[in-house]
């Protein structure tokens, strides 16, 4: 009950005409950057954070939570149309959606795509309302023991369960953490890892210089790279009668879209994890529990609502522990944790007494980003037909501009601007050689709370290690983080063992 | 690919060691009173990466992943991505000496027209709105004023105007 009164205020946050100009300004720029190929939600939250100092902080918030709202849909926009997805969370949507499209049913795929994703929405920002206040309150009783305990378990998801390197995984991870020991130690205030006195370092490494460097100028690298031939965009063919054969068709697979719902948002909770393993899950799911499972990847409609719903519901997700812990669940929300943090707004259970009107007011906009979101995408889907035929060296110009001048502007320092290049140079490389991208970013979001955490820990219970495994909740972290960083281990063991047992051919 | 792997593991293991030379500018062991020293997390977590680089090194001379003949770089898209790196250090390394204000248009102009070959039509559009929209949402709406090296006295009547 205490829930929806809370709500109900928060509605009276978000339905203010300035947060609803933001939310449907965020959800039209989020639809149109997830739609174009090579953007997705982490860079528009990267390249859109520092224009945000436009607006209050609270609705600087719901601003980028709209834009990574409307990048969810906005994917969906180009897998569709042009067989590219326009993020990788969209990439199980080209399985169906493209051969859709060919068969001269895109508007119907279209329609399809906007109401599963509004539907995983809706039931995950649902889930969100009903588990926030609970999970903040448990993390109330968190110490410095349990939340070094929970980032570690945080950090070894990226080990055990990414489909990613597990060596390359911990080496971003201890790049990203070192980065930020960057500059003033935060109890002895001396100056460390200064590189020759450079003073641009006393003031540290900013999570926003990394976050342009690597998914701004790195993405932009990373596209020339990929982008051969400009692909031939299909024109969709969109009637009142598709938008209503859409909704209603949506209902019969009703199956599909609440497991993808619900698959997505406890998938998208895992650092590791998120929108796009949540959606080739739920597309997997779809496909092996329909009646009819040879017509998926030949333009079958529920193999674009499976993973619509589940990309959707995983970015809700992702939302939760970052919000109640203090833990991004995905780079995006590790981006928006930094940008709160910018902001004086500490996310975390204090977040939940202290800033009450803000929580429940990003909490309500989610839901009015929904309604703009569904309604934006169907409305506009001429508009981004347009957009999509835009060259792409206008694009790679205008966003190579955006990531000097965004740098630029927080820190007014040349310094970070050079830092950009550097990290978008070395980013594009590390990427290009299997390096995962995610952990480097959350690492240097969360290494000042880790390195924090440790040391307190350290000095309370005086060097004693184990004081991590003698209180219940950070042991049951601690041990389930063990496991997943000894799991690759146990796999690579089991892989050379066969290869051993098994003659050579 | 392995020499490309080697490389960068090679590079991550350099990169490390020189991260824990700095970090020992601070005590990186137990400081009485204090718990760890100032330079103890960057330093261990240090010797991590470089274990791990050092095992990412040692792995590919064993033959445990599988050998692709696939190149790192094609020579044919290395061209147009290093046009891009080169013309964007450029691009910042004028902006402190003729001011952003000269350096974004001429980056635009030479990505859009001349690597680009779009119309000068186009190209006059974006070279030109550009740096206004800058002007007017970063000096005017947020304040934030970008360098202006040489032709900060060309902006002196602006100012006047706006502030």
């Amino acid at each position: 009950m205490e829930t929806i009164t809370l709500l109900a205020d928060g509605f009276a946050t978000s339905l203010s005409p300035l947060n609803i100009l933001i939310v449907v300004l965020g959800v039209t720029a989020g639809i149109f950057i997830g739609a174009m190929p090579g953007l997705g939600s982490v860079n528009g939250v990267a390249l859109v954070l520092p224009l945000t100092f436009i607006v209050p902080p609270a609705s600087a918030i719901i601003l980028l939570a709209a834009i990574y709202y409307g990048a969810m849909y906005g994917g969906a926009i180009s897998s569709i149309l042009l067989g590219i997805p326009g993020a990788s969370t969209s990439v199980a949507t080209t399985f169906d959606g493209r051969p859709m499209a060919q068969q001269g049913r895109a508007g119907f795929a279209l329609v399809a795509a906007a109401v599963a994703s509004f539907v995983g929405g809706t039931i995950s920002v649902l889930l969100f309302t009903a588990f926030a206040a609970p999970l903040a309150k448990l993390a109330l009783a968190f110490g410095p023991a349990e939340e070094f305990a929970l980032v570690l378990l945080a950090f070894t998801t990226f080990v055990g369960l990414s489909g990613d390197d597990p060596l390359k995984a911990v080496v971003m991870v201890c790049l990203g953490l070192v980065l930020t020991t960057v500059g003033l130690d935060m109890i002895s205030g001396q100056p460390r890892l200064i590189f020759g006195d450079l003073p641009g370092f006393y003031s540290g490494v900013s999570f926003l210089v990394l976050a342009i460097g690597v998914y701004g100028v790195g993405e932009i690298l990373h596209t020339v790279e990929n982008s051969r031939t400009a692909p031939t965009v299909t024109n969709p063919k969109l009637t009142f009668r598709d938008v209503w054969t859409g909704c209603r068709e949506m209902v019969r697979y009703w199956r599909s879209i609440s497991i993808g719902s619900f698959l997505g948002f406890f998938v998208g909770m895992l650092p590791a994890a998120g929108a796009t393993p949540a959606s080739l899950m739920a597309y997997g799911i779809a496909r092996t529990t329909s009646k009819d499972p040879d017509s998926f990847g030949k333009g079958n409609v529920e193999g674009v609502a499976a993973p619509e719903t589940a990309n959707n519901a995983a970015s809700t997700g992702s939302l939760l522990p970052m919000l109640t812990l203090g833990i991004p669940g995905s780079p995006t929300t590790a981006l928006l944790l930094g940008g709160m943090v910018m902001w004086g707004l500490m996310p975390g259970p204090m977040l939940f007494i202290e800033q009450r009107d803000f929580v429940w007011g990003l909490i309500s906009s989610l839901y009015t980003a929904n309604v703009a979101a569904l309604l934006i995408n169907i409305a506009l889907i001429p508009l981004f037909v347009w957009a999509l035929r835009m060259p792409f060296t206008v694009l790679c110009s205008l966003v190579l501009v955006l990531c000097i001048v965004g740098g630029y502007a927080p820190s007014e320092r040349m310094h970070d601007v050079w830092l950009i290049v550097g990290f978008g140079v070395a980013g594009y490389l590390l990427r290009k050689a299997n390096y995962p991208l995610a952990p480097l970013v959350l690492a240097l979001v969360l290494g000042p709370l880790m390195e924090r955490s440790f040391r307190q820990t350290m000095i309370a219970e005086q060097g004693n290690v184990l004081a991590f495994f003698e209180r219940p909740l950070s042991a049951t972290f601690m041990v389930i983080a063990l496991v997943l960083l000894l799991l690759p281990a146990l796999k690579y063991l089991r892989r050379a063992s066969g290869k051993r047992t098994q003659p050579a051919e | 690919m392995l020499v490309a792997e080697r490389t960068i593991a090679g590079a991550v293991i350099v990169m490390s060691i020189y991260f824990m030379w700095h970090a020992t500018a601070l005590p990186i062991g137990w400081v009485e009173g204090q718990g760890p020293g100032g330079g103890a997390f960057p330093f261990w977590l240090s010797v991590l990466m470089a274990l791990a680089a050092g095992a990412i090194m040692a792995r590919s001379f064993t033959g445990l992943i599988s050998q692709t003949h696939e190149r790192f770089f094609d020579g044919l898209m290395l061209r147009p991505v290093l046009l891009v790196i080169v013309s964007l250090t450029i691009t910042v390394a004028l902006i402190p000496i003729v001011g952003a204000y000269i350096a974004i248009p001429l980056f635009l102009v030479w990505y859009l027209r001349i690597y680009g070959r779009h119309s000068l039509r186009l190209t006059a559009i974006l070279a030109i709105s550009t740096p206004l929209f800058l002007f007017f949402f970063f000096e005017v709406t947020l304040k934030i004023l970008l360098p202006k090296g040489v032709t900060e006295p060309l902006f002196f009547p602006l100012y006047a105007i706006f502030f």
